[in-house]
């Protein structure tokens, strides 16, 4: 589990350092099996890894060798998924202060659903009388932990000026459409000569459940500025939609939002006048990092954009097979999804920072973090990643070829 | 002019000094015939002919190899184009009313570093427009209707609308005052009976006097003519004609004219001194009557030093039974001849003497521009034959549906061809013998055109009809071949005696025949042409007539795929007798494919007796030399439906036709606004209008989504190839098969050829064993675009040798000591991958960088300026913008980058084809190839010097008297001052050239 953002390692930073209510820096931990509860403290500090707090509770259960899968309920009520360090120690940051955790048994014939408003919790007062408002809202569905992988990013927050935002699409494995049009318009620069009207490419329309409008880092009319670090500027439709399709596989757009109110940076001014935000909050418009696929490459070299990312080892995904007689070539062999699972070299010795999971939640317009963005600009951009055995298929896949004998 | 795109470029000085010397980009000429001509006009002093377009362009051809090509600043339709005789400037009028003067101009220019000199262009000098007199004329009655040049060509009379006739000196083009001739000036000399209402109508015709210069015969709509002398400013002459009027033309000696009117009539006049009112012409006839006809639009009358004379006229059909064929007549005597064309005529002239010694016009000839194609008629032999003209062939006389280009043509392969072609098409046109370049045309009505492009004129040098093999409709007695062969066999025996001239024919009998790709190999001339109707045809040449049979096989692409139904086309059934086939181009095999799909890629390897081809089901390798069927292997998806319904599916005609409705509302929304509104606010309300439209118009909105594997279509075979390589280790090498489909995925397989290198299926070659095709890999692009080419390098880079070019030692053989790569090009990007073991090498992600598609791609031997001796190889790219891109091979680093063909233009783009010495065609227009050159070295361009006297210059050209092109057409152009230098080869016509100005 990856992120790509300064924003979300300083974050996770902050709570160990800075605890607001938790002055003692222990956790409560109430935890549900089946039927029973078990309830325990936990330091926040030095509490070790996933492994560590998975054998934990199965200790404290007393099911040594039931394979379980373990959620925590969220602040807003939602069940996510804890299955690596990362959503770990997200999990243990948004304790506020109680952890609670649903241990529930794997290989169970029905499949374990996760979603948003999953957890109903006891409405107080006039909230409590108006629950008809939140059924009328189906809750998102969150599939498996085991399929969860990252999807979206933002990237170069650092470098970029506030008003855009560079995000960028893994597309990798998934049959789900990327799912957003675009179109063309006017767009107002300013220019030495004054106010300039120049023609654009804009976000017309997303598609429902599509990658684009799941990251919520897209909206419509968003205008696209750059793709893959080319800058589309006096490019025709047909061409940003060939370099975005040519792309699509790890796609990056940079994109002036039309919604400016969300923008990182914004909050970056808000810190510096010393505004503090609660704790708890997830950073509502920055990643949805959900899975245990580690991050790509490096994206430095996206920053110039002018610059061509020439022997990016992102794709090169062709699959040459080698036979005497073969059948006709089945169409799973490419899509199989085993490209999100790609290592790379650079990557992994990068690794070993565990860094948060955040969720984007639509329904969240909080403010966020402060401290986050003021360090996620002087954070320079690096990817972790877990460590992460490969396997060696992945290790051939390395150079670009599957080849199957 | 060159465009540096790419960040690694600009660097190194040497490398853009070595690229400077290699690349540049030129549009050089065009070939064929020019599209939408309107205007025609001919100097027979200089012997040259200008034809002008809607467009605006002008061209001036003389003798071959000679052509100029001039552009109107504004895109209007040219009117009417006349020369200034012998001065190498001609007027032309604009559909705008606009009068432009061009002079032909030699200059020097700069071309690779060095100063190219001899290079004559067009270019226009001046432009006048006449306006009419504010308050007295509205503005239609300043249009102008007909010009006149004075033989002195140093006065323009102008006739207008309005019956007025303006006088413009020349060359200044600037409007005599006060001396224009209105119509009330001519009015007060009519007597009363004659006049009735005001107007005699716009000027129709003004002619001026053979002999009595200063004299000029004016024509109004109405039917009046009047004699008018310019000096005393007075009429001379009236002829009270009551017919409307259509044109005009003198007899030689001045004593007589004739007119031709609106009734399909005309009129011999007799100028008669003293009298000063004729009432009554001398004679009269209607040819085509007694029942209604069309008018007479133009006539000419030619005298004849030992007959009658002859007259010749457009039009003039009875309305009711052939009011809609496109005619001209010509009549002597008790000869009449009705010529049929099959397009619209524009104009005509004759060629004849002009000079004024002699007393008579005796003409030679007669060149009628039609809207589609040129055709002389030889007036000297008798029964009037129509003469093949040595350009301006009509490209396009069946729709152009595929071209192919060779080069470096061996000599002696070529004139084997030639002399069949000789003997073939009754062309007396002897090509001559140091001609290098062939292009072959594929039509949609079957048959493959074969034109010599060595040179600045593109010759045609034979016809090969595949109609004939199948078993088709039309009339089987009916000779498909040229039915200009044998006019009198297809004259009709009825009145008018028509006689079908021409050789343009849009009509199809059947569109299965189109082709749809050829393979041609130079040194064997095997010929391999592939159809609409999956047919695949092998063919040999040979110099006598035979009736063999053709053998046929079918080739089933789907083998065991089940479920699929195919609702397209049938298969072409094969003609079950034996047929004759000319001399020339015969058919050895037909193959056809199953379904009967289109064919949309072929390739020929003549060494190895063998033909690969692919449809949009798959692909099959077939092997002539044993007539078997080598490999069959289906490419298609199983969710392909598309594919598998044929061209005629309904479900992709329901997805097509919802498109198209949508697209229609779209565009009328659009069209609806942009309606000129002609007022004189119109301005501001278009102004808000515009401002309106970009709120309203719902704007184009274009879905992002990667490929998938069941996009339709996803089987087609796109491109094929033979090498000999490493495939299976890196020890052997063998012959191998390439194929690349829309889906991203290549197929590679290896080939067991007997007796490769002993020469298989040459004569005294053993080698009757079975070829045999084992599968050795596959690769499927990630990306999944699909294959535009695949081309395998040797161990230094450079493409493998054409077949037969490294045993016949013509070429240098490949490097098969260090390991081969193989160039893999989809419309996104392109790789490089090393053999035997498939690993990626280079790549180039330009759609991913550009926003660009491929659409063709080419390696291309580019040498340099500078050094005799350097050469590069290069990989060059047509994209779907229209530009050129060149990579260098195999690091495939971006060298330069092209704008080349409008990127709205996109059947220039599909027609776009590359010659190995980095020059390239591609369609302008239906009739018309643009050649371009991307190299700085070749460049195939006009360069040819005109011998002018110009009063009013003391400027004269010199002039070299060799004739080059030693042409023996029958030569209606040949005898000229003008002299072409074809420029077929840079190196070659240098020389040359330099001589010129000397």
């Amino acid at each position: 589990m990856v992120q790509s953002t300064g924003v979300q390692r300083a974050k996770m930073s902050r709570h160990q350092r800075t605890p607001l209510k938790n002055t003692n820096n222990v956790v409560e931990v109430k935890s549900k099996f089946e039927a029973e509860y078990r309830r325990f403290a936990l330091k926040k500090s030095g509490t070790g890894g996933f492994q560590e707090f998975y054998r934990l509770l199965q200790t404290v259960h007393r099911i040594p060798s039931v394979e379980v899968l373990l959620g925590y309920a969220d602040i807003y009520g939602d069940l996510l998924p804890i299955n690596n360090d990362d959503n770990f120690y997200k999990a243990l940051s948004s304790a506020n202060p109680l952890l609670r955790i649903i241990i529930q048994k794997r290989d169970v014939d029905e499949p374990v659903v996760f979603a948003t408003n999953s957890l109903q919790r006891r409405k107080k007062g006039l909230a409590g009388l108006r629950p008809a408002q939140q059924k009328t809202k189906p809750g998102l569905m969150i599939g498996h932990p085991q399929d969860f992988r990252q999807i979206s990013s933002i990237i170069d927050v650092d470098i970029l000026p506030e008003t855009h935002r560079r995000v960028r699409l893994h597309k990798h494995g998934t049959h789900k459409p990327l799912g957003f049009y675009i179109r063309d318009g006017v767009s107002v620069r300013v220019t030495p000569q004054g106010v300039e009207k120049v023609p654009g490419v804009f976000i017309s329309r997303l598609v429902r459940g599509g990658l684009a409008e799941s990251t919520g880092l897209l909206g419509v009319n968003d205008e696209i500025l750059e793709v893959n670090g080319i800058d589309v500027d006096s490019k025709s439709l047909d061409q940003v939609t060939d370099m975005m399709v040519a792309n699509s596989h790890n796609l990056i757009v940079t994109v002036k939002p039309a919604n400016q109110r969300n923008n990182v940076v914004l909050r970056g001014s808000k810190v510096s006048v010393g505004g503090n935000s609660s704790s708890g909050s997830i950073g509502s418009t920055i990643s949805h990092d959900l899975a245990p696929s580690p991050a790509s490459q490096s994206v430095s070299h996206y920053s110039n954009s002018n610059s061509v990312a020439e022997g990016d080892s992102d794709e090169d995904g062709d699959i040459i097979i080698e036979s005497d007689i073969l059948p006709y070539l089945p169409d799973h062999c490419v899509s199989n999804g085993n490209g999100s699972h790609r290592e790379f070299p650079l990557s992994s010795s990068l690794g070993q920072r565990p860094l948060p999971q955040s969720i984007f939640l639509p329904s969240s317009g909080s403010l966020s973090d402060s401290k986050a963005s003021l360090n996620s600009l002087t954070t320079p951009t690096h990817n972790g990643s877990p460590t992460k055995t490969s396997s060696s298929q992945e290790s051939m896949r390395e150079d670009g070829n599957i080849i199957t004998m | 002019m060159m465009k540096f795109r790419f960040r690694r470029q600009g660097n190194d000085p040497q490398r853009e000094k070595i690229k400077q010397e290699l690349f540049a980009f030129n549009k050089t000429v065009e070939h064929g015939f020019p599209h939408q001509p309107c205007a025609l006009a001919f100097d027979p002093q200089l012997q040259l002919m200008a034809i002008g377009t809607k467009s605006g362009a002008i061209k001036i051809y003389g003798s071959p190899g000679v052509e100029f090509t001039g552009l109107h600043r504004d895109a209007a339709a040219v009117a009417q184009i006349h020369f200034l005789q012998g001065q190498g400037r001609l007027l032309s009028l604009l559909d705008d009313n606009t009068l432009h003067l061009w002079e032909l101009g030699g200059a020097s220019r700069d071309r690779g570093g060095a100063k190219s000199e001899g290079v004559v262009y067009l270019e226009e000098k001046r432009n006048y427009s006449l306006l009419g007199r504010p308050g007295l004329e509205s503005c239609s009655a300043s249009r102008v209707t007909v010009l006149l040049l004075l033989s002195s060509c140093d006065l323009l009379c102008v006739g207008t609308e309005g019956g007025g006739i303006h006088f413009l000196d020349l060359p200044r083009l600037s409007l005599r005052d006060n001396q224009s001739l209105l119509l009330d000036q001519v009015m007060q000399s009519i007597p009363e009976d004659y006049r009735c209402g005001k107007s005699l109508g716009p000027v129709e015709s003004l002619q001026e006097h053979p002999k009595q210069p200063g004299k000029i015969l004016i024509g109004y709509s109405r039917g009046l003519v009047v004699l008018w002398d310019l000096s005393t400013r007075n009429a001379e002459h009236m002829f009270l004609g009551k017919q409307q009027l259509e044109s005009l033309v003198w007899e030689r000696s001045g004593s007589s004219f004739v007119s031709s009117h609106s009734d399909g009539g005309y009129s011999v006049w007799a100028v008669a001194s003293g009298n000063t009112y004729t009432h009554q012409p001398v004679s009269s006839s209607i040819p085509y009557g007694p029942f209604p006809c069309k008018a007479i639009n133009k006539i000419l009358w030619r005298t004849i030093q030992s007959g009658c004379p002859v007259v010749l006229y457009s039009g003039g059909m009875p309305r009711a039974s052939y009011g809609d064929r496109h005619c001209v007549t010509i009549q002597q005597d008790k000869q009449h001849v009705t010529l049929d064309f099959t397009s619209r005529v524009i104009d005509f002239f004759t060629v004849h003497t002009t000079d004024p010694e002699h007393d008579y016009d005796d003409p030679k000839a007669l060149v009628v521009l039609l809207e589609e194609e040129l055709v002389v008629i030889d007036l000297l032999t008798t029964g009037w034959p129509s003469v093949p003209p040595p350009y301006l062939a009509p490209l396009h006389s069946s729709a152009i549906t595929t071209s192919c280009h060779l080069d470096n043509v061996p000599a002696n392969h070529l004139t084997v061809c030639v002399c069949v072609c000789v003997c073939v098409c009754v062309c007396n046109l002897a090509p001559p013998p140091r001609q290098q370049e062939l292009l072959l045309t594929g039509h949609e009505d079957g048959t493959v055109r074969f034109w010599n492009v060595s040179a600045v004129a593109m010759t045609p040098l034979y016809k090969l009809s595949t109609a004939n093999v199948f078993h088709t409709d039309c009339d089987p007695n009916d000779d498909p071949l040229d039915p200009t062969n044998d006019p009198e066999a297809l004259q009709e025996e009825e009145w008018p005696p028509f006689r079908k001239v021409g050789c343009f024919d849009p009509y199809s009998d059947d569109p299965r025949l189109g082709i749809q790709k050829i393979s041609l190999c130079k040194y064997s001339c095997r010929l391999v042409v592939a159809g609409t109707a999956g047919q695949v045809i092998v063919l040999g040449l040979s110099d006598e007539w035979s009736d063999h049979t053709v053998d046929v096989s079918t080739v089933d692409l789907l083998q065991d795929r089940e479920g699929f139904t195919w609702k397209g086309h049938d298969r072409l059934e094969p003609r079950a007798s034996p047929a004759p086939f000319p001399p020339g181009f015969q058919p050895l095999v037909l193959v056809q494919a199953l379904p009967p799909a289109s064919v949309t890629s072929v390739m020929l390897h003549a060494e190895w007796n063998l033909v690969a081809f692919g449809t949009s089901h798959g692909f099959g390798l077939f092997d002539y030399h044993r007539r078997t069927a080598v490999l069959a292997r289906c490419t298609l998806h199983p969710n392909d439906s598309l594919a598998m319904e044929g061209p005629l599916s309904r479900v992709k005609s329901l997805k097509k036709s919802l498109r198209q409705s949508f697209r229609r509302i779209r565009k009328s929304r659009v069209s609806g606004k942009k309606r000129p509104i002609p007022t004189p606010t119109s301005k501001i309300q278009e102004a808000n209008a515009a401002l309106a439209d970009q709120e309203e118009v719902a704007p184009v909105q274009r879905r992002i989504e990667p490929r998938s594997a069941d996009d339709s279509l996803s089987g087609v075979v796109r491109c094929l190839c033979f090498a000999d390589t490493y495939l299976r280790d890196g020890t052997h090498h063998g012959p191998t098969l390439w194929a690349g489909t829309n889906s991203g995925s290549v197929y590679a397989y290896a080939l067991e050829v007997p007796g490769v290198g002993t020469g298989r299926g040459r004569p005294g070659g053993e080698g009757s064993g079975c070829v045999e095709a084992v599968l050795g890999k596959e690769i499927q692009l990630m990306h999944r675009a699909p294959v535009v080419s695949v081309c395998v390098l040797d161990g230094r880079g450079k493409p493998l040798p054409e077949p037969y070019q490294a045993s016949l030692d013509l070429a240098t053989a490949p490097d098969m000591t260090n390991p081969h790569s193989v160039l893999i090009a989809s419309e996104e990007q392109l790789k490089v991958f090393s053999l035997p073991k498939v690993g990626a090498k280079t790549k180039f992600k330009l759609t991913a960088h550009e926003g660009c598609r491929v659409r063709r791609v080419a390696m291309v031997t580019v040498c340099s300026t500078a050094q005799e001796d350097y050469s590069e190889t290069s990989l060059v790219c047509l994209t779907n913008l229209g530009d050129l891109h060149l990579f260098n091979v195999p690091a495939l680093r971006p060298q330069v980058r092209y704008d080349c063909i409008r990127k709205e233009d996109i059947s220039g783009i599909a027609s776009c084809v590359f010659t190995r010495n980095g020059q390239g065609f591609y369609l302008i227009s239906p009739s018309e190839y643009q050649r371009f050159s991307l190299s700085a070295k070749v460049i195939t361009e006009p360069l040819c010097t005109v011998e002018l006297e110009r009063p009013l210059e003391t400027h004269i050209r010199s002039l070299l008297h060799t004739n080059t092109s030693g042409n023996t057409h029958s030569s209606l152009l040949e005898t000229h001052t003008l002299l072409a230098v074809p420029g077929g080869d840079y190196n070659r016509t240098w020389p040359r050239c330099s001589n010129v100005h000397k």
